[in-house]
């Protein structure tokens, strides 16, 4: 017993020092006001909470839920095929297919973000190719608008997408589309009525991982979107660098935690009730 | 008789692996017919290239005077009974058997019908809204069973479909299913591994070995007259006798009879060989007697029924006769 509690005791440790204590600091700062120099007094008033239905800031809000709503859609409509593709491929060459999708991990996310910038700016990589071959006779603005966001996002989310629903149509019984092919089903409608209803648990875990991130993005919306597109992740980055109002930041970043915990819960939610066998798979295909 | 299946010069490799060499084979409409050999001679594949899951390597196969060889599964009119039973995981009892009547776009009323009349039959009306995964084997295996038998296919094909049933349940599975068979005249290719199975419900047994049919015959002819060594080995229990170079003589335990050793008088034919009683097992309506014959160290086995001469004893010397037209001669 008093072994077991000793052996725990680093990661309790580590966990209350890194993750508790700066959680309720957050939570704590919320609560506080500022002073015009940026100091925190603890005067435990709900102003920050308040602020945060402002017009100005409840629009910064939508957008960013439609932007994440949009990224998770997308991420979808092209993860699930490019996961379907390796799960289909032989067996030696699945795992360099998954490697390929996870490389970019392997490379710092602000780096790959100016990559991209670098590719897409108005003298950059693709408008010299089209200048040259006269496909344009001016270079495209391509980046600093919702366009470049949503493709800087897709890029940077896809990946959470792909694996888990690798996973799950990896683990699909394939005799199962086997029996659907005797009882009369085409490829097609088998896919439909068994492939897709049994892998949507690995879509619910993508959708989960992607719009969670994506809530929170702020390298994207910055790097690729110019000042023209903030959202709430860059809201949040500010008024705890530039702004210097980290009670307001405070607010906003336990509004977008606790909008996240909701998520995850009505996941796990949905995902029992699958499992148990209360909601029935085939009609939500 | 019309021919329902035609099989024309099949074969089937795996990579370097020749699992059926060619095989030709024509079953007729409204036959029951069943496949029997042993495991990982080929029953399985067999059955997954006539449903369309297995191309042949050469060969082609007729449906109803119909080349069917290229055709996908879900465009046969053939169903199957798998092995593993393959249930839909995310689909209730009813909604895995409405599954291929909707696929055919059978009408709603008859679709209810027909599932209805399934489930009563293979006794699944109190368990239609489980899913497979909370279900028994067995009774995961009657849901298999009712999938396949509402479509009313041309061709049922059923692998080893009743496996998994105890002693009880699948003696009345095998009269209802033999009963629809017969009562709507549809066509049965049927793999199993129970002997006795398949002696009382087919009109046909192909006993097969290696992916080579080594006898095509009704029950009675494969279990009176089997042409292969190979074929009186796999079904019930046989004796062999090396009378002659390259002959074998075969005879059931059941026409065994055994005689005292020095017995006067008797109304039956001399004995062919004699020997000492080694074990003797009782099986309820019969006893098995184990006899060790002189001069080798070959056992046979008898049936004694207990209205025969006296119940044997261990280390009893006996004669053993047989009547000639018991014996059956086989070459390979
Ligand atoms: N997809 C495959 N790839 C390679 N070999 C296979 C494949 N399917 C079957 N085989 C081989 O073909 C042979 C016949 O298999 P099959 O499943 O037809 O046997 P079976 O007669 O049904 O046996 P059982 O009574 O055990 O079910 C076996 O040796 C098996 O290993
Ligand atoms: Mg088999």
């Amino acid at each position: 017993m008093r072994n077991g509690k000793l052996m725990v005791a680093p990661t309790v440790l580590w966990l209350s020092f890194f993750f508790v204590v700066p959680l309720l600091i957050v939570v704590a700062v919320s609560f506080a006001s500022r002073t015009p120099y940026g100091q925190v007094i603890f005067d435990w008033t709900l102003g920050n909470y308040a602020r945060f239905t402002e017009t100005l800031y409840l629009s910064i809000f939508l957008d960013t839920l439609i932007v994440a709503l949009i990224t998770t859609v997308l991420t979808i409509l092209l993860g699930y095929p490019l996961a379907y593709f390796i799960a289909q491929l032989p067996q030696k060459w699945q795992q360099p297919g998954l490697i390929l999708v996870m490389i970019p991990f392997w490379i710092n996310f602000l780096i790959r973000s100016y990559a991209w910038v670098i590719i897409l700016r108005t003298q950059g990589v693709l408008n010299t190719i089209l200048l040259k071959f006269g496909f344009i006779e001016q270079p495209l603005q391509m980046l600093y608008n919702e366009v470049a966001v949503m493709l800087g996002m897709v890029y940077a989310l896809l990946p959470f997408m792909v694996l888990p629903i690798y996973v799950s149509i990896e683990q699909l019984d394939h005799r199962l589309l086997e029996a659907a092919s005797d009882l009369g089903a085409s490829p097609f409608t088998a896919f439909r009525k068994i492939t897709l209803p049994l892998t949507m648990p690995g879509i619910a875990a993508g959708t989960i991982l992607v719009f969670i991130s994506s809530l929170g993005m702020f390298v994207v919306p910055d790097v690729m979107g110019g000042a023209k597109s903030a959202l709430i992740g860059n809201l949040i980055q500010n008024q705890f660098l530039s702004a210097r109002d980290w009670p307001f930041g405070g607010a906003l970043s336990i509004v977008l935690a606790l909008l996240s915990l909701v998520l995850i819960v009505l996941y796990y939610k949905a995902l029992s009730a699958q499992q148990g066998g209360g909601k029935n798979a085939e009609d939500m295909a | 008789m019309k021919e329902m299946i035609r099989l024309q010069g099949i074969s089937k490799k795996f990579g370097d692996h020749i699992i059926i060499p060619s095989i030709d084979l024509t079953i007729y409409d409204g036959e029951f017919i069943t496949l029997l050999g042993p495991s990982g001679c080929g029953k399985t594949t067999l059955l997954r290239m006539i449903a369309g899951l297995e191309q042949p390597t050469e060969g082609k196969i007729f449906l109803d005077d119909e080349d069917v060889t290229k055709l996908p599964p879900y465009k046969r009119d053939v169903n199957m009974v798998f092995q593993n039973y393959a249930l839909f995981p995310h689909m209730t009892v009813e909604e895995n058997i409405h599954f291929g009547l909707k696929m055919k776009n059978v009408p709603i009323d008859e679709q209810k019908e027909r599932v209805e009349q399934v489930l009563y039959l293979t006794q699944l009306e109190e368990l239609r809204k489980r899913r497979p995964q909370q279900m028994s084997g067995g009774q995961q295996q009657r849901v298999a069973i009712a999938r396949a038998l509402v479509n009313n296919p041309k061709v049922l094909l059923l692998d080893e479909p009743l496996g998994a049933l105890d002693y009880q349940l699948r003696k009345s599975l095998q009269l209802e299913l033999k009963n629809l068979q017969r009562g709507l005249g549809l066509t049965f290719i049927y793999v199993t591994h129970d002997q006795e199975e398949a002696l009382t419900m087919s009109d046909r047994i192909v006993v097969m070995n290696k992916g080579v049919i080594e006898q095509d015959d009704n029950p009675d002819t494969i279990y009176h007259d089997p042409k292969t060594k190979f074929v009186a080995k796999f079904i019930g229990e046989s004796n062999f006798f090396e009378f002659e170079e390259g002959a074998t003589s075969v005879v059931r335990p059941e026409k065994l009879n055994l005689c005292l050793e020095d017995e006067e008088n008797a109304n039956h034919p001399e004995p062919r060989l004699y020997g000492t009683v080694v074990d003797v097992v009782f099986y309820g309506t019969l006893d098995k007697v184990f006899v060790r014959l002189d001069n080798s160290n070959q056992t046979v086995v008898a049936y004694q029924y207990f209205d025969d001469v006296k119940r044997w004893q261990p280390d009893e010397r006996v004669g053993i006769w047989w009547q000639p037209q018991d014996e059956v001669i086989v070459h390979k």
